[in-house]
């Protein structure tokens, strides 16, 4: 341990990530949380790809791919398959999918595996965008974001819808739901060890800069996720039984600019633009402020 | 019809995974019914599409255990992405395909055109022609899945509602002489244990993807003998078997001309057949049962001394012809002088009379070939 953070290396570096690349740190993290007693079921996706280019790899604990939208399949049939061989107490079950694989074209099978209540961690690195085939818009992607299909155009600015509100949609299932970003590893960690003990199905979204997708220098990958939190456009909470509560607050709050100002995808963002994030951004927060301090149950 | 009883499927059949699906209905049904009455040691995943029940299939085998599942035309057609992901992984799974037509327009009665879409998809095919025939196939799936020579993963096609909701008497072996017959499952290289981690499912470049499909397609060739083998053991344990495991022939003894057909449209022309025969036609039957691989070898024997053959294809390849038209074309291609007509029948259920298969022999014993000769 060091810092209180396993030594453990269960995600060999020599990857071909980007330099800088959030998901790769994110995953670095998530598979010292989990330890080496660990199965990761992964959907197909940048760290499919950089992480397993045949007959190299850098997982150190069993790991099989499916398809793109199928982490969660795969690992259901993993969980039974376990349960079989009376090895599912001993053995940790990861699912790991990308935002696209996760709030598009992977969600039925998500949905259907917590419905089913699997006992398994399913992990989606929100990048925003499917960027192993070149930054395309996803239900993750922020609104007026310019990717290769939301271009920022003369007529229409980038995406013109917000984010999918995924982890509430995922609570509604009665999962234990977190949010954690790169930026805290601590906190990360302990979401992860957390949703590993859970009953069922849990779901952790962890928040993943993107260096080519976003438009950032390689050594802004963890300022821009840190700036991301104090602007609160990713709020760090979590749902327990259907309870939210704000994990971690930001002691100086700041305006929205700073973090889309900073970031290739936002630089063609008008004041009316920005102000209609920042609106935005208020909005979730009290919504999420409402429902941690009523105790509303989501499930 | 028990496709799969209690009994036929071994011991340590694990996982099952289920979606409700009008014809293939039955087979998930029953297997629900075993299971929960504690006959059939296994585990249910109730999944929510074909496409995560042949995922899930995929998961559970590549952890270490047996898998089946069951499906029918648009659930196969919507998994169809995922087969070839099992076939490439070379995990042994087997699968029960209810035949059905495809929409549009939306039709659920039977037809070839499901599994036939399917069939460059590195899945072993196996046509039946009764229940019985059904039963004693998926038992002999797993031994050819399994074989570690072959590890490939096995439909078991059967026409829906004509085999899938029918109710006849069939003999269901022991569950001891199965397993005598089908030893536990042991992966060979297919499982997830933090002990031995291992990368399953990797980027395959372009300096190694080939190599991977060739491999493929040897284990293919290879499993023409590991069927008949599985046929024969099959005979000797249970004395039943069906042709060679691959093909069929019946009363093909002096025969001049044949029909050629899969699944249970056989039924029919066995009875077409013996009716020509008393009237002293020198006609037989070339069932084929093995779609995929393709037994070429075993069909240019059979096919040797024959003057005609009317192919009697369940599907069509749009803008093409019938695929077992086709394929038997080019297995007979520069093979003598057989002449080959084609017909095709029974879409979307439409029966296929005795007088149509009279019909489509009579063709073949005229001097003419034909091609797509539609039987309605
Ligand atoms: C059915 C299907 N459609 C499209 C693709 C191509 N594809 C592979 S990865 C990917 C995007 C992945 O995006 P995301 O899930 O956000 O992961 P990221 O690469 O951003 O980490 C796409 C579109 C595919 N593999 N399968
Ligand atoms: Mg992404």
């Amino acid at each position: 341990m060091i810092n209180n953070i396993p030594t453990d290396e269960l995600f060999a570096s020599g990857h071909r990530a980007c330099a800088g690349c959030g998901q790769a740190l994110a995953v670095r993290l998530v598979m010292k949380a989990a330890g080496k007693n660990t199965i990761v079921a992964n959907a197909t996706g940048c760290l499919e790809v950089f992480s397993t280019p045949y007959p190299e790899t850098s997982w150190r604990v069993p790991w099989i791919h499916g398809a793109f939208e199928t982490a969660a399949s795969v690992a259901s049939g993993v969980d039974k398959a376990l349960v079989k061989q009376k090895k599912r107490k001993k053995v940790n079950l990861l699912a790991f999918g990308g935002d696209g694989g996760t709030f598009d074209i992977g969600f039925q099978a998500l949905s259907g595996a917590a419905e089913r209540g699997h006992k398994l961690t399913y992990v989606c690195f929100d990048n925003g965008a499917y960027m192993n085939t070149g930054i395309q818009r996803s239900g993750a992607t922020p609104k007026y974001a310019a990717t290769t299909t939301s271009p920022a155009g003369k007529k229409i600015h980038g995406k013109t819808e917000f984010k999918k509100p995924m982890p509430l949609i995922m609570a509604a299932h009665g999962c234990y739901v977190a949010t954690a970003s790169v930026a805290f590893p601590h906190d990360l960690i302990k979401k992860v060890q957390k949703a590993l003990k859970h009953k069922g199905l849990s779901y952790v979204q962890v928040f993943s800069p993107c260096i080519p997708g976003w438009g950032i220098p390689s050594n802004m990958s963890i300022e821009s996720a840190k700036l991301a939190f104090k602007t609160k456009i990713t709020p760090l909470f979590e749902v327990e039984n259907g309870i939210v509560t704000i994990t971690n607050r930001p002691s100086k709050e700041l305006p929205v600019e700073e973090y889309l100002s900073r970031q290739k995808r936002f630089k063609h963002l008008s004041q009316k633009e920005i102000d209609d994030v920042q609106s935005h951004v208020d909005t979730e927060w009290e919504k999420l402020a409402h429902l941690e301090e009523t105790k509303v149950r989501i499930s | 019809m028990q496709t799969v009883s209690s009994r036929d499927v071994p011991n340590n059949t694990t996982v099952e995974i289920r979606l409700t699906f009008s014809v293939d209905t039955h087979i998930v049904e029953r297997i629900a019914d075993f299971v929960n009455d504690g006959i059939l040691d296994a585990e249910l995943i109730d999944v929510e599409s074909e496409h995560s029940a042949m995922s899930a299939c995929i998961g559970a085998q590549a952890t270490g255990v047996r898998t089946f599942t069951a499906t029918a035309s648009q659930g196969l057609a919507l998994m169809h992405e995922m087969l070839f992901v099992a076939s490439g992984m070379r995990l042994p799974i087997v699968m029960a395909v209810a035949n059905r037509a495809l929409s549009a327009p939306i039709n659920i009665w039977n037809d070839h055109s499901d599994s036939v879409a399917a069939r460059d998809s590195g899945w072993i095919q196996l046509y039946v022609e009764s229940s019985q025939e059904a039963l004693d196939t998926v038992i002999q799936a797993y031994r050819i899945a399994e074989n570690k020579d072959i590890l490939m993963p096995v439909m078991v096609c059967l026409d829906g509602f004509t085999l899938s909701h029918v109710w006849e008497p069939v003999d269901i072996p022991t569950k001891a002489k199965v397993n005598q017959y089908l030893p536990k499952y042991k992966p060979v290289h297919a499982f997830l244990d933090p002990r031995k981690p291992i990368t399953q499912g990797p980027v395959g470049f372009p300096d190694s993807y080939m190599g991977f499909k060739r491999m493929q397609q040897e284990a293919m060739k290879r499993s023409i003998k590991a069927i008949e083998k599985a046929n024969s053991d099959f005979r000797k344990k249970f004395r039943r078997s069906y042709g060679n495991g691959l093909i069929e022939p019946y009363k093909m003894q002096g025969a001049q001309y044949a029909v050629v057909a899969m699944g249970s449209l056989c039924g029919t022309i066995k009875h077409v057949v013996d009716e020509m025969r008393k009237e002293g036609k020198k006609v037989g039957l070339l069932k084929i049962k093995a779609f995929r691989p393709f037994p070429t070898e075993h069909i240019q024997k059979a096919a040797k001394n024959l003057k005609g053959l009317a192919v009697i294809d369940k599907e069509i390849s749009l803008g093409s012809d019938g695929a077992l038209f086709t394929e038997i074309r080019s297995a007979l291609s520069g093979q003598g002088k057989t002449r080959i007509s084609g017909f095709i029948a029974g879409l979307g259920g439409k029966d296929v009379t005795p007088d149509h298969i009279r019909k489509s022999i009579e063709t073949a014993m005229k001097s003419k070939e034909t091609k797509e000769e539609w039987l309605q």
